[in-house]
């Protein structure tokens, strides 16, 4: 197929998964504008888009949007050096796993926002506390996952190594870390968007910039199309991040893209 | 010459019983063997007689309790360049391409890039799958994929191959088909092959002697020349010399199924 067909196929396919989101921006403008809804309590998507445009040309937009990408991709990034790295460690000792098992399912199962007060008694009102309540709500999936991958590794795929003699390392290299690469992939892609929700608890308390900080502030001054803006600008930065994430993910893992049709 | 001495090999596993208790289950017992350097030998026995854990042994892959084994006259050492071995389940990488595959072992080997390259390739040749050089295994069909895991054990240039029931899983035309090949490429060479099966046929058509084992605890019970003509085609089977054998093994293979489904009757 020529460029310009598949382009054309791309637009379709678009349009059709749009159509969800079109009919509700429409039931979203029609609703306010006949009275359905008290238009004081829901702007409708035109104001929000003018609010939108509003605050970007205040430069405000583009600043908070930055802070909350900036929580975010910081908290992110030391979550998924933490949790592969212990991940791998713990997957790869057995032992290890299952002494710790039960103590991470519990971790996990820890509500980051539960969470919050106690970082901010620790680490204080600032930047850290942040950091580390969207590192807590990111890292577990992401070292959970490691973990199961690298324990999954298909075992006759190791032992067919082991029996030309490769060592260790080897196994471990060539075998055990690209087995468990799709399932790492995964913990990092959830944990993604359990840091785009982290951080808007994160930036509601305390803060004074960011995307959450808006939409609070804006809903606390009755500024209700911004703070509509607010929550748009959060969606988009959480289908940002998907994105991002898994045009890495089937970069490393191209050789699965056809396996669902394949057999 | 002599490539490999199994001496009273013994092997052993600990289970846990009914009663939570723990009972020895005896795998291997007195397991007596002498494979020739360059011959195709095949285990044959029912089910659970312990012959894949005697390949696992050869492989490095398990240990064993009791006994010696010696290979070219040394100890059997754990991990060596020596040994290949192709399993049922193919054990190739989903994420490598056929080719990459191929490279594995030689990786292991540590041979450069370029020539490794080169390698694979003529060993795919061999197996004539060249075409698929980069397709990945899961967009090839069950008889491909062996042919790629023989392929890439070949190219690693073992002195000694270790096949566990690697036809099993494959249909019947694929198998009598890859069964011929096998021979095809191993007349050319020569390397001495370890071959596990439950297959009577497949083993008198491939081996220049099977080994018949007796219900667990596994031992050679009694080892039967083929003396077959070779190279062996397909046709063979229809022979007569190949019917007797047939009937032959079948006899001493008889009694030995009927016992391992005694016991586990006593069991249930």
């Amino acid at each position: 197929m020529n460029w310009r067909g598949r382009l054309g196929r791309r637009l379709a396919n678009l349009g059709v998964r749009g159509i969800g989101l079109i009919l509700f921006l429409a039931l979203w403008e029609t609703a306010p504008r006949l009275g359905w809804v008290n238009s004081t309590y829901m702007s409708p998507p035109t104001g929000v888009a003018r609010a939108l445009y509003l605050l970007f040309l205040r430069g405000e937009l583009v600043a908070h949007f930055l802070i909350s990408l900036q929580r975010v991709v910081v908290g992110l990034f030391a979550s998924t050096l933490a949790g592969v790295f212990f991940g791998i460690f713990i997957g790869y000792f057995r032992r290890l796993e299952l002494y710790l098992d039960l103590l991470f399912q519990s971790f996990r199962q820890m509500s980051a926002f539960a969470l919050f007060p106690v970082f901010i008694l620790l680490f204080g009102l600032g930047e850290l506390s942040k950091t580390i309540i969207i590192f807590w709500a990111s890292l577990w999936p992401i070292l959970l996952n490691t973990c199961s991958g690298v324990k999954n590794a298909d075992p006759v795929l190791i032992r067919s190594a082991k029996s030309m003699g490769a060592s260790r390392s080897f196994i471990f290299r060539k075998i055990i870390l690209p087995a468990a690469a799709p399932e790492i992939f995964t913990g990092i892609r959830l944990g993604g968007s359990y840091c785009v929700m982290a951080v808007v608890a994160a930036e509601m308390i305390g803060a004074t910039s960011g995307l959450g900080y808006l939409v609070l502030y804006s809903q606390e001054t009755f500024s209700v199309a911004e703070m509509y803006a607010g929550i748009v600008s959060l969606a988009a930065l959480g289908l940002g991040l998907n994105f991002v994430l898994h045009a890495i993910e089937s970069r490393f893992t191209s050789w699965r893209r056809d396996i669902r049709t394949g057999e | 010459m002599l490539k490999v001495r199994a001496d009273r090999v013994g092997r052993c596993f600990q289970i846990r019983n009914r009663q939570g208790g723990r009972d020895v289950l005896s795998v291997l017992d007195d397991f007596n063997l002498d494979i020739r350097e360059g011959e195709f030998i095949s285990l044959l026995g029912p089910s659970g007689c312990g012959k894949s854990t005697f390949l696992n042994i050869l492989a490095g892959l398990d240990d064993f309790d009791q006994g010696s084994i010696l290979v070219d006259s040394e100890r059997l050492k754990k991990r060596n360049f020596d040994r290949g071995m192709v399993f049922q389940s193919y054990a190739l990488l989903p994420w490598r391409t056929v080719l990459q595959n191929l490279e594995i072992g030689l990786e292991i080997r540590r041979m450069p890039r370029r020539e490794r390259r080169e390698t694979a390739q003529r060993y795919l040749q061999l197996v004539g799958l060249s075409a698929f050089a980069h397709q990945y295994p899961h967009q090839l069909s069950g008889g491909m994929r062996q042919r790629v895991a023989i392929a890439r054990v070949l190219a690693y240039r073992p002195n000694l191959l270790l096949m566990d029931e690697p036809f099993a899983a494959l249909d019947a035309q694929t198998r009598e088909s890859l069964q011929i090949e096998l021979l095809r490429i191993w007349e050319a060479d020569k390397k001495t092959i370890v071959f596990v099966t439950h297959s009577i046929d497949e083993a008198i058509i491939l081996s220049d002697r099977v080994a018949i084992m007796t219900a667990r605890p596994g031992r050679v019970k009694k080892i039967i020349d083929i003396n077959l003509p070779r190279p062996r085609s397909e046709d063979i089977r229809n022979s007569l010399e190949f019917a007797r054998i047939r009937q032959a093994v079948w006899l001493l293979i008889r009694d030995e199924v009927g016992k391992t489904e005694q016991s586990q009757r006593i069991r249930a």
